[in-house]
């Protein structure tokens, strides 16, 4: 019977040790732009919010609002999240450009997720410049 | 390039989700560069000038189109995470109630700041 030449059925589910894996580079701006959005999701929109609100309430409240993100605490969340959405706009605009089939190959993609990376983390820094 | 010739089943929600996450995607950066541009603009903007910027009730209405679009992808982000993470079903469906109760609850929010104390 051929059934019985075929290799024995391997086990599945196959769980995978994702602490053993050794993320290619695209792979690891893929993972940062899924953690950026949910960083975004949980922090950065009721903040937005809070914030607009805030700005827009009343000189008084305008000023508080101010003094609040300009504790080091809450500078340093206004970077985290500075960060997450340059991170999670650099590599969407990367997404919408393989979209349109620009950049598919492996050397350019990988070129691209590491202009994402790099970039995010450049212009977080000039934005930490201006916090700080 | 050939199309091959299958059938395709199913009820396409993927492609749905797939399409509006580019959309809200494009309104979403459009946005940040319109708000960018006023920055740097003005030269940064103090309370008078928000004030101001909000006024415009065309502004107001890119901000309304720019949360929906928030909301919207973060909709089908959320749910592509809790689809991957979340394997037990009542577990998941719960995060995914919790999460659209949320985001109706930020969009009622936006309308109240953009129009509630006009």
């Amino acid at each position: 019977m051929a059934a019985l030449d075929r290799p024995a059925a391997k086990p599945r589910p196959v769980y995978l040790n994702l602490l053993a894996i050794r993320l290619p580079l695209p792979g690891f701006v893929s993972i940062l732009h899924r953690a950026s959005g949910a960083l975004l999701f949980l922090i950065g929109i009721p903040l937005l919010l809070w914030a607009v609100q805030r700005a827009l309430a009343s000189p008084e409240s305008w000023a508080q609002m101010r003094v609040v993100v300009a504790y080091p605490l809450g500078k340093l969340v206004v970077l985290a999240l500075a960060w997450a959405y340059l991170h999670h706009f650099l590599a969407g605009i990367r997404h919408l450009l393989m979209d349109l089939h620009i950049g598919m190959e492996l050397p350019s993609a990988r070129r691209s997720a590491a202009v994402v990376f790099v970039l995010a983390l450049v212009l977080t820094l000039a934005v930490a410049v201006k916090l700080w | 390039m050939v199309m091959p010739n299958r059938i395709v089943v199913g009820a396409h929600y993927g492609w749905r989700d797939w399409l509006v996450q580019r959309i809200t995607a494009v309104v979403m950066a459009l946005y940040t560069l319109l708000v960018l541009g006023l920055l740097l603009w003005h030269g940064g903007l103090d309370y008078a000038g928000w004030k101001a910027t909000f006024g415009n009730e065309l502004f107001r209405l890119a901000t309304f189109v720019f949360m929906v679009s928030v909301l919207w992808h973060a909709w089908v982000g959320v749910r592509n995470i809790a689809m991957d993470y979340v394997k037990p079903v009542a577990v998941r469906l719960t995060v995914q109630v919790a999460v659209i109760v949320l985001l109706v609850g930020y969009a009622g929010w936006t309308i109240q700041v953009l129009w509630g104390g006009a």
